[in-house]
């Protein structure tokens, strides 16, 4: 799988000068009794790749669904290139926002599952192209073309014409991928993208991962439990545990001399 | 059968055309009820959800027939007209059936995994658009068999307007009945013309369901036929399960 130069140019987003492009300020979600994040504030940097690790039930899938607005905080506010992903300015106070404003905002956002989560309606070519068109309404053979050169970025030129149920589980994944780069998001969250991978599938799908994160200006926030991958590709590493952060840093730091007593449990126990 | 003449055949054979409008027109109504009403029962406003909840409820409660006779009598008494029975008929029994086949489309599309709704959401689509290119796609394979079930209940329940005159199988029935009093004869040969009538939509709707579930990337179910059932028994021939993943086993 090469590096494809040409790709870097297009993802390329206008803000890419290290600004605050996501930022959590108080954000607590809780299910039922059980709060899962707990008044949590971060900002992550345009074009920064930042990897969540803690142990199950920390929160951090939690934070990829509110940024995706798969869910909704209880409290506090989060932002995304400065505009309120979750609320909306009336005036002078903030409400919470309305679909169309949550679906403006959420465009410059991709994610990719943990299941895949393909349309088994449509064959390979169609997923990757039918948000482009019927969302940001590209012209179809535009939308064609690009797709054809994402589908050959993660190696599946040969599968465009079938099903995603006739697609291995590591194929289907790159494909997912390839779907949520379509859009040109700004920030693309990686949610355990190879949990749910045989083995030896799972190389390929980070090889792809590895390459988009060194070629492309596009801002990751990954959760993941492959630490050599999150070693490679990550500037910043976030430790989660109880809904909290506990510990950041870069990925030397961290997995080499942290801090908490905590974290050097957690990557005893993964590594 | 032989005291059956051609002229109580042709009477008969009308009947099944009547028979056959009257389901046709029947489903096409029913269907369109049970769209409106099934998604309306997953709506995200209370209010819709309560009048299509209460519709459900009402003519799933109701009886057809009686339907079919508060439409044709009373409803003139308010609206100073009155609707050819025919037209009542298809009217109570789309009403009616329709109320059946919302539970289909609501089970259905609640059946759809909550995960694709997410990539949908994910990709930016609009609610109505992650109805109708993901969710409904989906739901509809599996809406298929029961819809069936249900279009084979409407076919004989049309049986039900040769009480209002409709010129039906059944009403055809009665008349060649009174006419050669012999009841055997008839009834069988309407036994017969109903089920070939169910056999012939049954056989259809398995095309339907071979299509539609070729367009979610499913491969034909293996046919539960005697032949394959013999040949199973000798062979257990896996590398016939269709289309395994390329790239191992689990997926």
């Amino acid at each position: 799988m090469s590096a494809d130069s040409s790709i870097s140019k297009e993802t390329a987003n206008p803000a890419v000068d290290g600004s605050e492009l996501i930022r959590f300020d108080h954000v607590t979600k809780r299910f039922g009794t059980n709060t899962v994040l707990d008044s949590l504030d971060f900002t992550v940097s345009s074009g920064k790749h930042v990897t969540l690790i803690g142990p199950s039930g920390s929160g951090k899938t939690t934070i990829l669904r509110l940024l995706m607005t798969l869910l909704k905080p209880d409290e506090g506010t989060i932002r995304v290139g400065g505009e309120y992903l979750t609320h909306e300015k009336k005036g002078e106070r903030l409400v919470p926002a309305g679909e169309k404003h949550t679906r403006e905002v959420r465009k410059n956002i991709g994610m990719v599952f943990q299941q895949f989560n393909l349309f088994p309606n449509m064959k390979v070519l169609r997923n990757v192209t039918e948000a482009p068109v019927h969302v940001l309404g590209m012209p179809k053979e535009a939308a064609e073309e690009r797709a054809h050169e994402l589908l050959d970025l993660v190696g599946l030129t040969e599968h465009v014409d079938k099903y995603p149920s006739q697609l291995s589980g590591g194929q289907q994944q790159r494909v997912a991928i390839a779907r949520a780069l379509a859009m040109r998001p700004q920030v693309l969250l990686l949610d355990e993208v190879t949990s749910a991978l045989d083995p030896e599938l799972v190389a390929g799908v980070l090889d792809v991962l590895r390459d988009i994160a060194h070629t492309t200006d596009i801002t990751m926030l990954c959760v993941t439990h492959e630490m050599n991958f999150a070693r490679d590709i990550s500037d910043d590493v976030l430790m989660f545990d109880s809904g909290r952060v506990i510990e950041s840093g870069p990925p030397e730091k961290i997995f080499t001399e942290p801090e908490h007593e905590r974290t050097r449990e957690f990557l005893s126990a993964v590594l | 059968m032989s005291e059956i003449s051609w002229g109580l055949w042709e009477l008969l054979l009308q009947g099944v055309w009547i028979t056959v409008q009257l389901t046709v027109y029947s489903a096409a109504l029913a269907a369109v009820v049970a769209f409106v009403i099934g998604l309306a029962r997953a709506h995200r406003l209370w209010i819709v959800r309560f009048l299509s909840g209460a519709y459900f409820e009402i003519f799933r409660g109701t009886s057809a027939l009686i339907l079919m006779f508060w439409i044709f009598f009373v409803l003139p008494i308010g609206f100073g007209w009155q609707l050819v029975p025919m037209w009542a008929a298809t009217l109570a029994l789309g009403l009616s059936y329709g109320a059946y086949g919302s539970e289909v489309v609501r089970g259905a599309v609640n059946a759809v995994a909550p995960a694709q709704r997410e990539a949908g959401i994910a990709l930016s689509f609009s609610p109505a658009q992650q109805l109708r290119k993901i969710i409904l796609p989906q739901a509809w394979p599996e809406m298929v068999p029961p819809f069936n079930n249900l279009l084979i209940e409407l076919l004989k329940g049309t049986a039900l307007v040769s009480i209002m005159g409709v010129a039906d199988i059944a009403f055809g029935a009665s008349l060649v009945r009174n006419a050669t009093g012999q009841s055997a004869p008839v009834y069988t040969i309407i036994l017969v013309m109903y089920f070939i009538l169910a056999f012939l939509l049954t056989r259809g709707m398995r095309v339907v369901e071979r299509h539609a579930k070729a367009g979610i990337g499913k491969a034909p179910e293996k046919r539960e036929g005697l032949r394959s059932k013999l040949s199973a028994g000798q062979v257990g021939d896996i590398t016939r399960s269709g289309a395994a993943p390329a790239g191992g086993a689990g997926q």
